[in-house]
């Protein structure tokens, strides 16, 4: 199984995200972190690392998508202080398009972490009109 | 070990100089910022170095090293902006060159490593308006300085510093290509960058509490940028044999304040 981890400068913002790609996917597969510790817009690893654990603890593997610039940074960040290079990767998409993509893609019986990467990168090629 | 309690007394010190100083700063860098970013470098970095100071009160140990990690991860876990693991994440990795102690050959290893994990996390270049166009000639000159020119760490740091000055002024006629600054264009022309500011304020106090710590500075002229932290002017006020030094450093102060202005 591939799991899911949506990364925003708000709280609300992921928690959104999660709900949206949840209803298209029809399964429980996105944990959304956002927002600093005292609830400010920003990002901060030390609660990415705790979507990452949860998300693999149930998982294999994990995409996480992110929003803007230092959510990519805290993410990677994130990614090397709870030592799991080999189990999570970080998707170049536009945040919310991606992480609909890869939920869907991940309900598949025989999803893997490259299928729903490349789905969520596949949306950067969404056309809107 | 002695030599190590004073390396521990002096990394202390810096921090609380560095903090100091970001609190006075924190306006105008968040001015800086409201100009070509989001606002808030003022208070992030302010509120990183406050959380810094905290820990290190909280943490009994003379391990120069175990300090430096401790900064940087309060740096990563409270600054919540790109500064948290641009700065936090660049120090961590950096401090392991510290772990032999503070000498010439640790701190330009410091020095390195703080650049190539700078511009690995943040991928930006030099020239694209960032914190990377005062860390990269400072690095450089620091490594010089003490490599090829044989300078002493002190004298070295003083070239660095003049040298990040130099690299800030560079950032103002610059279009920013990385950071919330780029989403501007060509609007974030002639504004000098906030991280850069703020990596040379930082440089400046840690030249300071170096020279008051390493002593004797008769040798080296003082950079007319360099300030010492209002917490420090106020001990030397107290000092009647420095009081003329408390004068000089308030004076220094003042020009400063006029040109960062």
């Amino acid at each position: 199984m591939v799991g899911i981890v949506v990364v925003s400068h708000s709280e609300e913002v992921a928690r959104g995200i999660k709900v949206i790609a949840e209803e298209m996917s029809g399964a429980d597969t996105v944990h959304a972190v956002g927002g600093t510790a005292d609830g400010r817009i920003g990002t901060t690893p030390d609660t990415i690392v705790d979507a990452l654990e949860a998300a693999l603890s149930d998982n294999d593997a994990v995409v996480v998508t992110v929003d803007l610039g230092s959510a990519v940074m805290n993410a990677e960040l994130a990614i090397e202080m709870a030592g799991v290079e080999s189990a999570a990767v970080i998707a170049d998409a536009p945040v919310l398009e991606g992480t609909v993509n890869a939920a869907v893609t991940a309900t598949a019986p025989d999803a893997t972490q490259e299928s729903v990467l490349a789905a969520a990168t596949d949306a950067r090629d969404l056309s809107k009109l | 070990m002695a030599d190590e309690h004073a390396q521990a007394t002096a990394v202390r010190t810096a921090a609380h100089a560095i903090a100091d100083r970001l609190a006075a700063e924190k306006d105008h860098l968040t001015d800086l910022d409201s100009a070509i970013g989001d606002a808030d470098h003022g208070a992030n970095m302010d509120r990183g170095f406050t959380a810094v100071c905290d820990r290190l009160a909280d943490l009994e140990s003379d391990d120069p090293a175990e300090l430096v990690k401790t900064v940087g991860v309060a740096l990563i876990s409270e600054v919540g902006g790109a500064s948290g693991p641009l700065y936090g994440g660049s120090i961590m990795k950096a401090s392991q060159e510290l772990e032999g102690g503070v000498t010439a050959e640790t701190t330009v290893a410091f020095a390195e490593t703080y650049l190539e994990t700078l511009q690995a996390r943040g991928k930006a270049n030099l020239g694209d308006k960032t914190m990377v166009d005062a860390v990269t000639p400072a690095v450089h000159t620091y490594k010089k300085s003490v490599e090829t020119d044989e300078l002493s760490p002190l004298e070295a740091l003083a070239k660095a510093v003049d040298a990040a000055n130099r690299g800030l002024e560079f950032t103002t006629p610059l279009r920013a290509k990385k950071g919330r600054a780029s989403y501007l264009g060509w609007r974030s022309v002639g504004h000098q960058d906030p991280g850069a500011t703020s990596t040379l304020y930082i440089l400046e106090e840690l030249l300071a509490v170096a020279q008051d710590e390493l002593g004797e500075m008769g040798d080296i002229e003082r950079d007319a940028t360099a300030d010492v932290d209002p917490s420090d002017v106020q001990v030397r006020e107290e000092s009647e044999t420095e009081a003329k030094d408390a004068v000089d450093t308030a004076a220094t102060e003042d020009t400063d304040t006029e040109v960062q202005d």
